[in-house]
């Protein structure tokens, strides 16, 4: 192929391996937050309005629990990383303008 | 490698319509996207015609009597013709055009690469786009669509056109969309010569870098809104009809958040290949690199936040209203600095009047007037009485056709030579850009004016009073037929009888240029190691 | 263009000049179209929450329609199927390629599982004459609730609850089908021995979408068997 530039050869161990033992530990952790998402909800009388953000919080632990190891986003580079990211942000973008507009025409005008 | 010795190129490298249908070549597959995309043109630019045609003359005279001459026997005809032509020329001409054809072709030979990231997946784009395309146009031989190109809800859930048929097809043009884009992005990215850093790329690679962005993150909503919508004509969920308590104005948030990153998606390859013009054109430095490169990024995260200007009028608050409009004004920024560094660049440059050239100069003088009727638009009290009328669609076709069609006739001129190996008559492709370039301005500025004095968009009629701008508008478009028409002339001659294209007909600086016309196969026989910016002319 | 030669035991294509460089370029765009699935899904989301704050009680009064149980079971099979697909990209890694088809055959199972459960979710639903949007059957449901000595229905656009019901996890359960059939095709090349330690693009890529598959879930559980 021409000129021969390649200065990085094949490393078996270039990709990182999680111990197994990690990603027991990790269900692990998954099964218990269901169970406890389960456990909120049944008490979700005395909780009141904070229901609704003890089980997404949950979901949001379990989500990080996932993308951390078991998507291996951990070891995975930055480039990356914001790829991902990106996603979620301009998800923000579409909700956060959205919203305003329809919480404007209630609270201004009263009409949707 | 020494193909090239035997006068081995890609194009003759095998041979037969299957090697061309299975090629992972993304040389091979942009030319299969130029040649279909260069078919739907001419289906869309025949519907443009017909409907100018058919405003040629109002249906019913000043004494309210009919008019003879009316190609479309009722306004049902029209507004499906209307449909078509925005449907094609958006979703099948401009929004792939010249990132699959030009991006596929050149991004990878620019940064010094064998191909781009992904080929397999290269390859089942363009095939995505033919399955969408077969059956948006099957639509036509079924119940023609006629909710225009906007799909708007809640007409396009009651309408009895095969509309979900339309939007699957739509559907699936997105997705090769989504997947060119991601394609070039991790070309971009993980591809790159030695030595060729981010900023030793040639803008029309960083052009085609922020569409691409635009491309993955902006698509994907147009996805599920059409799934949607799919959803609401078979099942009636709810979500965006107003019957069952949901919000037409929902789905315009969401039909907008992709399609005003759209916008961009067809101009920012464009401004990418202008870039290019106009530094080999007058052999000059490109003048502030650095600013035209980032302002493509700029233009890209701005789309994001301006959406709502397509609705101040279609009931969205006029708190989101104001706010709009405020982050509209935005755009015209990074837009101004690269307009401004263009013409810098021109300023003492040994400019020559090659075809390329005269479209991208085409293109700098229509794209200003199409940008500031935008800051117009943008401003919320004139947008009130300009929306809906034909001063909006003067300036939306200022922008696409003035900016984008005339940047793609400049990359066409500009790269032919490269991509055939062929030299086309000079003459004709002048010829081509002079009716073009008047024949716009004869059929769009007038429509300015129309939409001034109150026309509506959309309608197959109109009063007597607007009859005379119309007629004038009307033959404005045949002048950009007939260039049209000289255009493909030229490019068919060029193939049968063109000159021997020289490796760098123009003197071009970019890597694309340091291979044979037509490259081989391999793109360059050494991998080529980059050591200065890519505009080095003095 | 693209034929590969084999480096190492692993098939490079010509325009990358590594195992390494081929590896990194295909995670960038799995990463890539993970966003676009990110958005997708996200759009969903943003629709329901938009109109979970127009129409709260509405919601709520649908969401008392939805079994947990049920939820909560397949939450339990698809964070299993989870850890079962990243332990079969553990043992190609360690080159233990005959546990990890078992591993990836489990896979594959639970999401069988998972669509048999909401087979059964959904039949219930059509029984009792919950459609999505227009399709719900008002009377047919009244009938039910009071043969159960329940309230009648008091919403009257409950059927846009049960679009978005419907929409999502429809949507959800489209991509466990693909989901499992990509596992499948990784089990076929896998048990024909194409992967080794430095070989196994592909069973990462689907290992990723099979995540997002979970975490999509994740959210979708409590939004819409718990809030409601």
């Amino acid at each position: 192929m021409g000129h021969s530039h390649g200065h990085k050869e094949i490393l078996p161990d270039e990709h990182h391996i999680t111990p197994f033992s990690v990603y027991m530990k990790v269900a692990l952790a998954l099964f218990a937050l269901t169970f406890l998402t389960i456990a909120a909800h049944s008490v979700r009388q005395y909780l009141g309005p904070v229901a609704p953000l003890v089980a997404f919080a949950i979901a949001g632990v379990k989500a990080f629990l996932v993308m951390a190891w078991f998507m291996h986003l951990k070891y995975e580079s930055m480039e990356n990383r914001i790829v991902f990211a990106l996603g979620f942000i301009f998800l923000v973008v579409l909700f956060g303008i959205s919203i305003t507009d329809i919480l404007s025409r209630q609270l201004i005008s009263g009409v949707l | 490698m020494g193909n090239a010795a035997h006068g081995s190129n890609y194009i003759n490298a095998e041979k037969g319509l299957m090697s061309w249908l299975t090629s992972l070549d993304h040389k091979r597959i942009g030319i299969l996207y130029f040649v279909t995309i260069l078919f739907f043109f001419l289906v869309g630019g025949t519907f443009a015609l017909l409907l100018r045609l058919e405003l040629f003359a109002p249906n019913v005279n000043a004494a309210g009597q009919a008019v003879a001459g009316a190609i479309f026997k009722t306004g049902d005809t029209y507004n499906q013709a209307l449909t078509y032509h925005g449907a094609i020329m958006v979703f099948m001409v401009i929004v792939p055009g010249i990132p699959a054809i030009f991006g596929n072709f050149f991004l990878p030979l620019q940064i010094g690469a064998k191909d781009v990231a992904f080929p397999k997946l290269n390859l089942a784009s363009w095939y995505m786009l033919m399955i969408g395309a077969t059956m948006a146009i099957a639509t036509m031989f079924l119940n023609k669509v006629d909710t225009g190109w906007t799909f708007y809800t809640p007409y396009s859930i009651r309408t009895s056109g095969s509309v979900s048929l339309m939007i699957a097809a739509v559907f699936i043009m997105g997705m090769s969309s989504v997947f060119t884009g991601l394609n070039m992005i991790a070309t971009i990215h993980k591809l790159r010569a030695p030595g060729m850093t981010f900023h030793r790329m040639p803008l029309f690679c960083w052009a085609i870098y922020s569409t691409s962005i635009l491309q993955v993150l902006a698509t994907p909503i147009l996805a599920i809104t059409l799934l949607l919508l799919i959803m609401e004509r078979a099942f009636g969920v709810g979500i965006f009809d107003p019957k069952l308590g949901g919000d037409p104005v929902l789905f315009q948030h969401f039909f907008w958040f992709y399609s005003h990153p759209a916008v961009y998606i067809m101009i920012l390859p464009a401004m990418g290949v202008i870039s290019e013009l106009l530094t080999t054109y007058s052999k000059k430095t490109i003048f502030g690199y650095t600013a035209i490169a980032y302002s493509s990024l700029g233009i890209a995260g701005v789309s994001f936040f301006v959406w709502g200007h397509h609705m101040y009028v279609s009931g969205q608050s006029e708190l989101a209203g104001v706010i709009f409009s405020f982050l509209t004004m935005l755009v015209g920024v990074p837009t101004a600095i690269k307009m401004f560094n263009w013409i810098a660049t021109l300023y003492k440059g040994s400019i020559e009047f090659t075809a390329s050239m005269l479209y991208a100069m085409g293109f700098m003088f229509l794209f200003v007037i199409g940008g500031v009727t935008g800051i117009m638009l943008a401003v919320l009290p004139i947008d009130v009485h300009f929306h809906d009328t034909y001063f909006v669609v003067a300036h939306f076709h200022y922008v696409m056709v003035g900016g984008t069609l005339m940047a793609l006739m400049g990359a066409i001129y500009h790269w032919f030579p490269k991509m055939f190996g062929k030299m086309y008559s000079e003459a004709l492709a002048r010829a081509s850009f002079v009716f073009v370039f008047i024949g716009f301005n004869v059929t769009f500025f007038p429509q300015f004016i129309l939409g001034g004095m109150g026309m509506p968009r959309r309608y197959f009629d109109y009063i007597p009073a607007y009859e005379q701008l119309n007629k004038i508008s009307t033959v404005g478009s045949w002048l950009i037929g007939i260039g049209f028409l000289i255009g493909l002339v030229s490019i068919i001659q060029a193939l049968r009888s063109g000159a021997k294209a020289p490796a760098n007909p123009w003197g071009s600086k970019t890597l694309e240029w340091h291979t044979e016309s037509p490259p081989i196969t391999h793109n360059f026989s050494h991998e080529p190691h980059v050591t200065e910016g890519p505009y080095e002319y003095k | 263009m693209s034929t590969s030669k084999m480096i190492n035991g692993v098939p490079v294509q010509e325009h990358f000049k590594n195992a390494h460089h081929q590896f990194d370029t295909a995670k960038m765009g799995i990463w890539l179209f993970m966003a676009t699935e990110i958005l997708m899904f996200g759009g969903l989301f943003v629709g329901y929450a938009i109109f979970h704050m127009m129409y709260p009680e509405m919601f709520a009064e649908g969401a008392r329609f939805l079994d947990w149980k049920l939820g909560f079971v397949n939450t339990l099979v698809l964070i299993f199927s989870s850890l079962t697909m990243a332990l079969g990209i553990h043992f190609i890694q360690m080159n233990q390629i005959k546990k990890a088809v078992w591993a990836l055959a489990i896979t594959i199972v639970c999401g069988a599982i998972f669509m048999v459960i909401k087979y059964f979710e959904y039949t219930h639903k059509f029984h009792m004459g919950i459609f999505p949007g227009n399709l719900l059957d008002i009377a047919k449901l009244n009938e039910h609730l009071t043969a159960q000595g329940l309230d009648t229905v008091k919403s009257t656009n409950l059927g846009m609850y049960f679009g978005f019901y419907f929409c999502m996890s429809g949507l959800h359960g489209i991509h466990v089908i693909i989901g499992m059939g990509l596992i499948t095709w990784c089990l076929i090349r896998a048990v024909r021995g194409d992967f080794n330690p430095n070989y196994y693009t592909a069973v990462e890529g689907v290992g990723i979408f099979w995540h997002i598959v979970d975490l999509v879930w994740i959210f979708l559980f409590p939004l819409l068997y718990l809030v409601g």
